[in-house]
C-alpha cells in the first residue's frame, strides 16, 4: 500500500513510468514474435555492456602516450580482475559488431527497411559506421605497435585526398607526427564524441521501431505499397496483436542473456587483447596488422594495382556508404520476401564471401615476405641429394640472398612469390636468368646484388628443381628453329643420322 | 477568475479574439527575432576560436614544421653500408614518450654522399627493413619492396621511399626532419633529386655554400 503511495506519488511528478509501461506493452503481430527478431535488441544490450565496462576501465586507464601501454599492463597484472574487465570490453566489441552485422543482414533479407521504415534503416546505417568508429578508435587506445602503425596506416590514407591531404593527416594526428595528442583525440572521440552520438541514434532508431511498429514476417507475395502498408500492418496487429512485454520479448531476454555470457566465457577462457609490444617507433621487428573486424580492408590493401589504390580508397567507401543509405529510397516498396529476391540474397552471398576470404588472407597475409625464412628455413635435405658442388653453391646463394623471403620451398618460406619446388619445369635456364637479374611482375631486380658467379651458381640450382622429376621446361621456339635447320639437311645422304644426333645433343 | 490576483505584466490584447492577439502581438514576435538574431551572432563569435582551437593543427605553416636533426657522428655510418639511426623527433611534444623516437635508415655512398630514408614504406606508412644481402627494403604490411637507392622495386608502393634533406657538418650527419612521412606530408622537399655517387669536392663545394652550424638535436631540449 505504502509503496503503490510512493509510486503515485513519483509517477504524478515524472509522468514518465506510464508511458514507458504502454510502450513496452505494445501489441506487436504475433508473427514476429520470432527468434528472428532478437538481435537489435542484443546490440543494444551489448552497447549497455561496452558503456559500463569502458566506465570501469576509466578508472585506471591513462590516456597519455607516456602511460597509455603501462596502463594497460597494469590492468592486466596489477590490479584485481582488470585483466577480466578488458577481455570483457574487448569480447564485448567483437561481439557488437558480429550481432550489429548479423541485425544488418537480417533486416535486409526480411525488406524491413521498406516503407515506412526507411529512416529506421539510414540511422541504422549510420549506428553500424558509428560501432566501427568505436572498433577502430578503441585499437588506438590499447597504444602498442599495432595502434601506432594503424594510426600511419590511417594518416597514409588521409593523405591521399587531393589538395587538403596535408591538413587532414594534421588534424588526424593533433599534430606532425603520431603521439601524446593523436592518442588525446582518439581518447575523446572513444568515450566521449562517437558514445554520445550512438546513444543518441539509438534512441532515435528505438523511437521509429516504437513509431512504426516490429515489421511484421514477410510473405511471398505480399507486397508493400505506399497507400495500403499502414493500413494492413495495423489491421494485422488489431488481429493478431500480442503485448511486446512479455509475450515476444521473452525470446530477446534470453538470446541477450545468452550472449552475455558468451561474451563471459570468451572473456574468462581467452583473455584481454593484448596489449602488444610497447609503441616505440624504432622498434622496427614488427609486422603491424588491424583488429579481426579491419583485417580484410588491411587484406584489400594488398592487392589493388598502385594506379588505382588512392581512387579506390577514396571512392569506394563513398559508393558503399551512400548505396546502403540510399537503398530504401530506391527500392521502398514491393516484395519484402527474400525467396522473391533474388539480387538481395545474391549481393548478401557475394559480400558475404568477399569479406570471408578477405580477412582469411588477413590472417595469414601471403602478400608479406616472411622477414626471416632466409636464416630460419634451410633448403630441404632432398634437394641437396646427388647435386654437383656449383649446384649445391647455388643453394647457398638462395639462402644468403634471402630468396626463401618471397619463395617457398617444399612448403616453408614466404608465399609472396610462386614456390620453387618445380620452377625447372615451368622455365628455362635463359628465362630464369633473365628473371633472377631483371625481375618483373612483382619481382625485383637482382642484378646488382648477384655477382655472375653467384647467378652461375643460383641458376643452376634451380634447374635441378623439377618436382617429382617432371620434364624440363624447354623454349619452344628454339626447338622448331633447330628442327627446320635438321629437317634440310644439304647432304641429303647424311640426314638420317644427322637428325638423331642433333635431338640428342644439350 | 476574478480571485485570482491580476498578473501585473497581463496585457490587454489577452482578451482579444485569435485574430486581435494575432494583430496585436507584432512586437513581441519582433523581440523574439531580435534576441534569436542576437543569439545568433553571440554564437558565431562564440564558435570561431572554438572551431580555431579545433583546427589548429591543421593551419600550421609547412615552413614552421620540422629542424635539422644531428644524427650523431659521420664515422658510425661506413661507406657502403645502409644503417638504422635513431632519433628524437624535433616535433616531439612534452606528452609523446617514447613515441617522439623515430628511426631513419642511412646509406652512407661515399665519403660525403649519404642518403637517408624514411623507415615508412611508401605505400600505408608500416616500418621497411633493410636486407643488405639482397639489397633490399621490404615491408612488412603488404610486401613493398625497395632498392637500395630507395626507389621503388616492386609491391603495392608507387613511388621510391621518403628521403630526408641530409647536410653534412664537419663530422656529423644531419638531417631535416618533421612531419610523420607520408605522401603529401614528405619528410624531404621534392625537387631534391635521388643522390648520384659524385666527387667528393663537388659535394663539399655545394655544402659549404650552405653551412650552418646552428643545428640543434630537439626544439623544446633547446
Amino acid at each position: 500500500m505504502a509503496g503503490l503511495k510512493i509510486y503515485n506519488w513519483i509517477e504524478h511528478r515524472l509522468g514518465l513510468i506510464q508511458p514507458l509501461k504502454e510502450a513496452a506493452e505494445h501489441p506487436t503481430p504475433s508473427n514476429n514474435a520470432s527468434w528472428w527478431y532478437v538481435f537489435g535488441s542484443a546490440a543494444t544490450v551489448l552497447l549497455m555492456l561496452q558503456i559500463v565496462t569502458g566506465i570501469l576501465l576509466a578508472l585506471v586507464y591513462s590516456p597519455s602516450a607516456n602511460e597509455a601501454w603501462t596502463s594497460l599492463n597494469f590492468l592486466n597484472h596489477n590490479i584485481a580482475l582488470g585483466w577480466y574487465l578488458r577481455a570483457l570490453h574487448g569480447w564485448g566489441s567483437d561481439f557488437m559488431i558480429a550481432i550489429v552485422l548479423i541485425h544488418l543482414v537480417q533486416v535486409f533479407l526480411f525488406g524491413s527497411f521498406k516503407f515506412p521504415r526507411e529512416l529506421t534503416w539510414m540511422v541504422g546505417v549510420v549506428l553500424l559506421l558509428l560501432t566501427l568508429g568505436m572498433a577502430f578508435t578503441g585499437q588506438v587506445m590499447r597504444f602498442d605497435q599495432d595502434a601506432y602503425w594503424g594510426l600511419g596506416i590511417g594518416a597514409s590514407i588521409s593523405s591521399r585526398v587531393p589538395f587538403v591531404g596535408a591538413k587532414l593527416v594534421h588534424l588526424l594526428l593533433g599534430g606532425s607526427i603520431i603521439g601524446g595528442a593523436t592518442l588525446s583525440r582518439f581518447f575523446t572521440l572513444h568515450v566521449f564524441v562517437i558514445p554520445g552520438l550512438l546513444l543518441a541514434g539509438v534512441a532515435v532508431h528505438v523511437l521509429m521501431v516504437l513509431r512504426h511498429g516490429v515489421s511484421d514476417w514477410p510473405m511471398p507475395g505480399r507486397l508493400v505499397r505506399k497507400s495500403t502498408y499502414e493500413r494492413e500492418y495495423h489491421e494485422l496487429t488489431q488481429r493478431t496483436g500480442l503485448p511486446f512485454v512479455p509475450d515476444a520479448a521473452w525470446k530477446d531476454a534470453i538470446f541477450a542473456a545468452a550472449i552475455l555470457f558468451s561474451v563471459m566465457a570468451c572473456a574468462f577462457f581467452f583473455g584481454p587483447f593484448g596489449p602488444g609490444g610497447q609503441p616505440d617507433p624504432t622498434i622496427i621487428q614488427t609486422a603491424p596488422h588491424p583488429d579481426f573486424a579491419f583485417l580484410w580492408i588491411y587484406a584489400v590493401l594488398a592487392f589493388l594495382p598502385p594506379s588505382l589504390e588512392t581512387p579506390v580508397l577514396l571512392v569506394a567507401p563513398v559508393i558503399a556508404i551512400a548505396g546502403m543509405l540510399l537503398l530504401p529510397l530506391l527500392a521502398g516498396e514491393g516484395e519484402r520476401h527474400w525467396a522473391r529476391r533474388p539480387v538481395a540474397v545474391l549481393s548478401v552471398s557475394v559480400i558475404a564471401v568477399t569479406l570471408g576470404i578477405f580477412t582469411r588472407l588477413g590472417t595469414y597475409t601471403p602478400w608479406s615476405p616472411v622477414m626471416d625464412a632466409w636464416s630460419g628455413d634451410a633448403v630441404p635435405v632432398k634437394y641437396m641429394h646427388n647435386r654437383t658442388p656449383l649446384e649445391r653453391e647455388g643453394a647457398m646463394v638462395l639462402q644468403d640472398k634471402q630468396c626463401r623471403d618471397c619463395h617457398s620451398l617444399d612448403g616453408a618460406g614466404g608465399l609472396r612469390g610462386p614456390a620453387l619446388d618445380s620452377v625447372a619445369a615451368r622455365m628455362t635456364e635463359d628465362q630464369i636468368v633473365r628473371q633472377v637479374l631483371q625481375g618483373g611482375g612483382n619481382m625485383p631486380a637482382y642484378g646488382n646484388a648477384l655477382n655472375p658467379a653467384e647467378t652461375k651458381a643460383l641458376v643452376s640450382f634451380l634447374m635441378t628443381l623439377r618436382g617429382n622429376a617432371l620434364e624440363p621446361a624447354m623454349d619452344a621456339s628454339r626447338e622448331l628453329l633447330r628442327q627446320s635447320r635438321t629437317a634440310t639437311p644439304v647432304n641429303p645422304d647424311a640426314a638420317v643420322p644427322g637428325t638423331a644426333k642433333a635431338g640428342e645433343q644439350k | 477568475m476574478s480571485e485570482l490576483l491580476k498578473y501585473p505584466g497581463e496585457s490587454k490584447a489577452d482578451s482579444l479574439s485569435p485574430e486581435g492577439k494575432a494583430a496585436a502581438h507584432t512586437r513581441r514576435v519582433f523581440l523574439f527575432k531580435l534576441a534569436v538574431g542576437l543569439n545568433a551572432l553571440v554564437g558565431a563569435v562564440l564558435a570561431v576560436p572554438l572551431a580555431g582551437y579545433l583546427l589548429g593543427p591543421a593551419a600550421r605553416k609547412r615552413s614552421n614544421i620540422g629542424a635539422w636533426v644531428n644524427l650523431g657522428s659521420l664515422s658510425d655510418f661506413p661507406v657502403g653500408q645502409t644503417r638504422l639511426a635513431d632519433f628524437l623527433s624535433p616535433m616531439a611534444a612534452f606528452n609523446d614518450g617514447e613515441t617522439g623516437k623515430t628511426s631513419c635508415w642511412v646509406r652512407r655512398v661515399s665519403e660525403q654522399t649519404v642518403q637517408v630514408f624514411a623507415i615508412n614504406c611508401a605505400h600505408l606508412g608500416c616500418p621497411v627493413r633493410w636486407f643488405a644481402e639482397s639489397k633490399l627494403f621490404l615491408c612488412p604490411c603488404h610486401g613493398g619492396a625497395y632498392y637500395e637507392d630507395g626507389s621503388r622495386a616492386s609491391g603495392p608502393p608507387e613511388r621510391g621511399l621518403f628521403e630526408y634533406k641530409t647536410r653534412i657538418a664537419g663530422d656529423h650527419l644531419l638531417i631535416h626532419a618533421g612531419n610523420l612521412p607520408t605522401l603529401s606530408t614528405e619528410a624531404s622537399c621534392k625537387e631534391k633529386p635521388m643522390v648520384q655517387i659524385q666527387p667528393a669536392k663537388q659535394i663539399e663545394a655545394a655544402r659549404a655554400v650552405s653551412a650552418d652550424p646552428a643545428a640543434r638535436s630537439t626544439t623544446w631540449q633547446g
